[in-house]
């Protein structure tokens, strides 16, 4: 069985623990950079659903500063925002290399793409219901929690999914500022140095961690629509 | 009590032929003024108004200029925290029921209690007052449209409040469900003695439920008065029209407009519409004046109804005879209270 996976992918058996720490650097980014996104991501969120015209607290100006801002940060591609980002990094995480490093764009990268999937997710939410709550004497904070952010658990959850997809794909760039995991290791092995084999396993698990995350995704959102 | 001076609304809608933004008088110097114990209905075509009338009441829309009054109160002068304690005290039901899909109907039910023992009592009773006990547990996507209208009549309960509004409560039910939770209101306005607001575009709602009535027309109130007085004495075009949606009476108009062969007079009959409202009963006049004028009476459509506890309606009838005898017939038949409407002659 060892003969047969030393034959099949040598380098692979070779490169074993680079591919273990490769493996846990692209867990850690996307765990540290996902929760922080999702906490900046939902903020916002909620932020642009009750500003909006016709929305809770209308506030249009504000509204519109937030929804040019995130499409700002939407249309840059990742690989230049974290070029972009390198002097702001540095006063963030203290470094604009490695892990810590990647930290940072990762987190300007998918905060707002975070934000329009948990903004879609709460427009969802029927506007009756948050007229019925209103006319039961409810709050904002009463509104904002007891109804946007319960009704909208499901959508919540979906948008949780597919962002942490795309922080996955986000996370391979991370290599360019030397930040590591399974898609730097896979252009360096795989890519730089034709050891094909490598590029085939890192690609098989990447489609293992998307396959798992949608599977789980769509499990738990089944399990809260009622 | 609830007392409405002067109210409008208007808001700012975009027109597409002009691409601008124009205003919509939604609701035009409105003045109403509904008792404790009511079951006042607001009734007018889609678009008239009706329903930011009705949000009018608890200031989920509010008008620019006006005063609304709920128990001496003026809503408009409160704070924000005032008016949501002031909220508590006008529960709402509305079309689509407005449900938290996400909370089960007790969970539904206790959204606006504070959690514990007395709110869990509470939901018990409340589901009890509108029968449904055993659905407890469900989830609104389980429920037929009627239990979901139950399920949103015990939410609005739930705070006691002395106001009921109902925004086309019963719009999207069928009309065996429409009926029963008509029933229930009405129960819940005798058992708790709370004054209902019905807001609705179906005569039929108003006639079987309530004892005032407005009619609504381009964010007007164009009629109102006790639901009798509308129904026996309708002043406005409009409320004739709505009436007509309730009663068979004005199928004839159909068969005199197709010349249908049921209505083929000969040369001695006349078509006429008789009606009648209140005390008298024609049944014993029409036999009373085939008796004195020696004419026959057939009638061809009857529609008699109850409001408010004193019949109402009307007959077609072909009256049969000589000019002489006919012309004396409904002389008499006018004298009698009867209105009496001559559609065609022989």
């Amino acid at each position: 069985m060892a003969d047969l996976a030393r034959a099949l992918m040598p380098n692979v058996i070779e490169r074993m623990p680079e591919l273990l720490s490769s493996f846990l650097q692209t867990l850690y980014m996307i765990f540290s950079a996902g929760t922080v996104s999702f906490v900046i991501g939902l903020f916002f969120a909620v932020v642009l659903t009750v500003s909006r015209a016709g929305g809770l607290m209308e506030n249009i100006p504000l509204w519109t500063v937030l929804d040019k801002l995130i499409n700002f940060f939407r249309s840059v591609p990742f690989i230049i925002l974290i070029a972009l980002l390198i002097p702001l990094t540095r006063i963030i995480a203290g470094t604009a290399i490695g892990v810590k490093g990647a930290i940072p764009p990762l987190i300007f990268g998918t905060a707002p793409f975070f934000s329009r999937q948990l903004e879609n997710a709460l427009a969802e939410v029927d506007s009756g219901a948050v007229e019925a709550a209103l006319s039961m004497g409810t709050g904002n904070a009463g509104i904002i929690f007891r109804v946007y952010l319960r009704e909208s658990v499901a959508g919540i959850i979906r948008g949780v999914t597919i962002t942490l997809i795309s922080l996955i794909g986000l996370t391979a760039m991370a290599g360019a500022v030397g930040g590591g995991g399974l898609g730097d290791f896979a252009i360096r092995y795989g890519y730089q140095r034709y050891q094909t084999d490598i590029t085939i396993v890192t690609v098989i698990i990447l489609i293992l961690m998307v396959s798992l995350i949608q599977a789980a995704g769509n499990f738990f959102a089944k399990r809260v629509s009622h | 009590m609830i007392e409405l001076r002067n109210v409008s609304k208007t808001f700012l809608g975009k027109n597409p032929s002009r691409g601008r933004f124009h205003e919509i008088h939604a609701v035009r110097d409105v003045s109403i003024c509904i008792e404790q114990g009511d079951i006042f209905g607001v009734i007018g075509f889609s678009g008239a108004g009706k329903s930011t009338l009705a949000r009018c009441v608890n200031l989920l829309e509010r008008p620019e200029t006006g005063e609304v009054l709920v128990d001496g109160t003026d809503l408009m002068k409160l704070s924000p925290a005032e008016l949501r304690r002031a909220r508590k005290k006008t529960g709402m039901i509305f079309q689509h029921f407005n449900l938290f899909r996400s909370r089960t109907v007790a969970g539904n039910v206790a959204f606006s209690l504070e959690r514990g023992e007395r709110a869990e009592s509470r939901v018990a009773e409340l589901l009890e007052l509108v029968g449904l006990s055993d659905k407890k547990n469900a989830y609104p996507s389980q429920l037929s449209g009627g239990q979901k209208q139950r399920v949103g009549i015990a939410r609005a309960l739930a705070s006691n409040p002395s106001i009921l509004l109902c925004d086309e409560a019963t719009s999207a039910l069928d009309p065996q469900t429409t009926q029963a939770i008509l029933t229930l209101l009405k129960e819940l306005n005798k058992k708790l003695g709370i004054t209902i607001v019905i807001i609705t575009h179906e005569m039929q709602v108003i006639k079987s439920i309530c004892n005032r009535a407005a009619v609504m027309d381009s964010g007007r109130i164009v009629e109102q008065g006790p639901v009798f007085n509308i129904f026996s004495d309708p002043r406005e075009q409009i409320t004739r029209e709505f009436i007509a949606t309730t009663s068979h009476l004005n199928k004839v108009n159909d068969l005199l407009a197709e010349d249908n062969p049921i209505i083929a007079l000969k040369t001695n009959q006349i078509l006429a519409r008789f009606s009648y409202s209140g005390r008298n009963t024609v049944d014993a006049l029409i036999s009373t004046a085939s008796i004195l004028f020696n004419v026959k009476l057939n009638i061809i459509f009857g529609d008699l109804d109850i409001i408010q506890e004193h019949p109402i309606g009307g007959l077609v009838i072909v009256l049969e005879g000589e000019k002489e005898a006919a012309e004396k017939t409904m002389q008499w038949f006018g004298e009698k209270g009867v209105k009496v409407e001559v559609l065609k002659h022989g």
